[in-house]
């Protein structure tokens, strides 16, 4: 076996006893240089507990919630077939403008939050911008200076403004949008009947 | 010895593969007898041999089953481009036997190309099965529905398949009626749901029917009153705003099913529209419900009216109790699967533990196969399972986080498995999670006889645990191991017994690049492929442990069609001439 000591690697050079490759029956020999590379194996897959600071402030919310938990590749075993089909990652609702002609569709799997997703209304209808209202960003109509307020119906079929519960929580109980104007959407009487 | 006719009457009754391959065994009539009669090939490693060998052995074959990729491909462990293409097969077969009748394919690279050459060279092709295969679009799909005239059977199992359009469906023309099961569950994209009607209507010997996600419910009704001889039926998107009208008329639809004994699909879920099914829930054999996002209470009823299942694959939203249902109710269970609704949760919000496998082993007599996801087991769960069931041959566990101990003892999971190797005799697979020692593999070594499936992950201590597996289990054939401490030592000291095996797959282990070349250059009848994706891959010394090796017997020699992240060992005639 040729020499390649100036490769790069970071294992320890091995004594000839250990590289010598034999038909030989194991167990004979290297009990303790099992027990390390086990250790090295569950380095892998072990939970980095008390991370570097970086990786922590780059925490997702998911991430926190499983804290330091390396995902290994293709455990558990389950079909990534089945785990698209499974994953919502599409979660298509269909939003609704009052005064347009037809609808549009988004998915709120691809916005990570309601500023996000005012965003996307943005580009989606070419109307609207987005403006600075008492710290609040809303969006407007410029022509004719109408604000457009989103609300969205809900898994138990009430109106509700978008915004007051996490963003999980609305991505997951949202069934459709609509951007009402801002005269209808404080009317709660008409609320009602437009459902 | 018998005169020929008498030979080929007395080989027509052989069915399996293995007897058919015994019986060529016994002298050379009887070889060259059975040759000339073989209908049905299989081909459990599209590398084991070339397809002219194949075709010059056996002239007149009307039915061809490959597989191609290893099973933990399923698990994204292979990369992509590693092989398993279809193309030379197809190329060689579509010369050589203008009457084949079917092609049943598993994880193997399918381009439409190849569905192109199926579709207009065989006239009276009746049967095209792809099982977890991907390479091909729609457009090769509309090319075997435009073309195959005597197609009974297009069946789609979890394929990737490029969506261009649902046009495909379309293509099959009116004057086809000779459908007698299609399976598109795995597709995405709409198809024409007046094509898909009118085919239906047409088809009278249409006995399963598979939707796909984007047939609403509300169109389920037409469908099965058009196919009221339907046995295997699978939803699409089970879902929508509830309407009564909608529901009386799918409820009134599954009543007048009288055939129907399999029931899949259930796409996102709509619980309010599940008693819809319950008329036909005595009927079922079969009952996918694994994609039915439900809690137990909605699970819970319909089991408990599926008196003659045999087959039940949920999710684990069934929790304990769901599961004593069916072990009270389900007398005639074969099989259970239970799926993870979340792989990947670290807080465990469902109800389901080993309790649950343990009521359906003590309730359900018949039942032979298991395949369970959990987060916890103990040891005594594990023997009480292995001896309410001795009669298991399948039973397959997977304890979600890795090495995890028996939650009770804090002890690993050996004598758990050790137990059911021993009480189950006529197990043939096995698959192990939890934490497990050498000790579980000596267990394994000496009672599991009849194994002939392995899977094993994160466990073991040493090679003495791979040597015990190797040297004992005398019916293994497959092997796979991942992320466990076992090397050279067990690997080289087996060497002549993977030669009796298909195949082995060993990643995240301990073997080196040198004793894989080793091993290349003495079992000629071994290709020894070492995938391994590291740049510097080149340049390692040879006692670093490879990333992944795969091992099979092969008669056809190394493969060509290799991308540069696969090494076949020791084939060179380098290392030829270096060989002591």
């Amino acid at each position: 076996m040729s020499s390649e000591t100036s490769t790069v690697t970071s294992e320890p050079p091995p004594t000839t006893a250990d590289t010598e490759l034999t038909l030989r029956l194991p167990g004979e020999s290297q009990k303790s240089e099992a027990k390390s590379t086990k250790r090295r194996f569950s380095d892998l897959t072990d939970l980095k507990l008390g991370g570097n600071d970086e990786s922590d402030t780059e925490c997702s919310v998911v991430t926190r919630s499983t804290p330091a938990k390396e995902r290994v590749v293709g455990w558990p075993p389950v079909r990534s077939h089945r785990k698209n089909m499974m994953k919502k990652d599409c979660k298509y609702v269909k939003v609704a403008v009052d005064g347009a002609p037809y609808l549009r569709k988004v998915d709120l799997e691809l916005y990570s939050g309601y500023q996000q997703l005012l965003c996307g209304f943005e580009h989606l209808f070419s109307c609207f911008t987005i403006r600075n209202v008492l710290n609040e960003r809303k969006l407007m109509d410029p022509v004719n200076g109408m604000e457009y307020v989103p609300t969205y119906e809900d898994k138990e079929g009430d109106w509700m403004l978008v915004g007051d519960v996490p963003w999980m929580m609305f991505v997951e109980s949202c069934k459709r949008i609509r951007l009402m104007k801002n005269s209808e959407a404080v009317n709660g009487s008409e609320l009602l009947e437009k459902c | 010895m018998f005169p020929e006719e008498v030979l080929e009457h007395v080989f027509s009754f052989l069915n399996s593969h293995t007897d058919r391959n015994t019986a060529s065994l016994v002298c050379k009539s009887w070889y060259e007898m059975e040759r000339w009669c073989r209908k049905r090939v299989f081909i459990g490693n599209c590398y084991a041999v070339n397809p002219r060998v194949v075709i010059r052995r056996f002239p007149e074959v009307k039915s061809v089953e490959l597989k191609g990729k290893p099973h933990f491909a399923d698990f994204n462990l292979v990369p992509e481009g590693w092989g398993g293409y279809v193309y030379p097969w197809i190329v060689e077969i579509a010369r050589a036997y203008p009457w084949l009748e079917e092609i049943r394919l598993k994880r193997m690279v399918v381009t439409d190309e190849c569905l192109e050459i199926v579709a207009k060279s065989f006239r009276n092709f009746r049967v095209l099965v792809l099982e977890s295969c991907e390479g091909f679009s729609t457009d090769g799909l509309a090319a075997v529905a435009a073309n195959c005239r005597n197609l009974r059977v297009l069946d789609l199992r979890e394929c990737e398949v490029e969506e261009l359009s649902g046009h495909w469906l379309s293509h099959f023309p009116d004057s086809f009626t000779s459908l007698e099961s299609l399976n598109m569950a795995c597709l995405g994209s709409e198809v024409s749901f007046s094509a898909l009607e009118r085919l239906v209507a047409r088809s009278p010997n249409l006995k399963t029917l598979r939707l796909n996600r984007t047939v609403p419910i509300e169109k389920l009704s037409t469908l099965l009153q058009r196919a009221p001889q339907l046995v295997d039926f699978g939803t699409g998107a089970y879902s929508a705003e509830i309407r009564q009208d909608v529901y009386s008329r799918l409820a009134d639809a599954f009543s007048r099913s009288k055939n129907l004994k399999s029931l899949s699909g259930f796409w996102d879920v709509t619980p309010a529209y599940l008693p819809a099914i319950y008329s036909v829930c005595s009927q079922l054999t079969s009952l996918n419900l694994s994609y039915a996002a439900t809690r137990s209470p909605d699970l819970t009823k319909i089991v408990s009216q599926c008196y003659n299942l045999q087959r039940l694959v949920v999710l684990d939203y069934i929790e304990d109790t769901g599961l004593n249902t069916v072990s009270m109710s389900c007398k005639d269970l074969r099989e259970l699967v239970v799926f993870p609704s979340d792989p990947f949760v670290g807080e465990v919000d469902v109800l389901l533990t080993e309790q649950g496998l343990v009521s359906v082993s003590q309730g359900c007599s018949k039942l032979q196969s298991v395949l369970y996801f959990c987060h916890q087991m103990s040891n005594s769960a594990l023997i009480s399972i292995s001896k309410n069931r001795p009669n298991l041959t399948c039973f397959r566990l997977c304890i979600i986080e890795p090495r995890v101990p028996d939650y009770v003892t804090h002890e690993p999971l050996d004598v758990g498995f050790g137990s059911i190797v021993e009480n189950c005799k006529q197990l043939t697979r096995l698959s192990m999670s939890g934490l497990l020692t050498d000790r579980v593999f000596e267990y394994i070594g000496t009672h599991a006889k009849n194994l002939d499936m392995l899977s094993i992950a994160f466990a073991g201590d040493s090679d003495l645990g791979l040597h015990h597996v190797l040297s004992g289990c005398d019916s293994l054939r497959k092997l796979e191991i991942r992320d466990c401490p076992f090397g050279d030592k067990a690997l080289l000291a087996n060497a002549s017994k993977l030669e009796k095996m298909r195949s082995l797959w060993m990643s995240s282990c301990l073997v080196s690049f040198g004793a894989c070349k080793l091993l290349g250059q003495k079992m000629p009848g071994l290709n020894v492929e070492v995938i391994d994706e590291r740049e510097n891959v080149n340049s390692l010394p040879e006692y670093v442990p490879v990333e992944k090796v795969y091992i099979y017997r092969t008669v056809s020699g190394q493969r060509f069609d290799t991308p540069d992240f696969v090494r076949i060992m020791g084939k060179d005639k380098d290392d030829l001439y270096n060989l002591s």
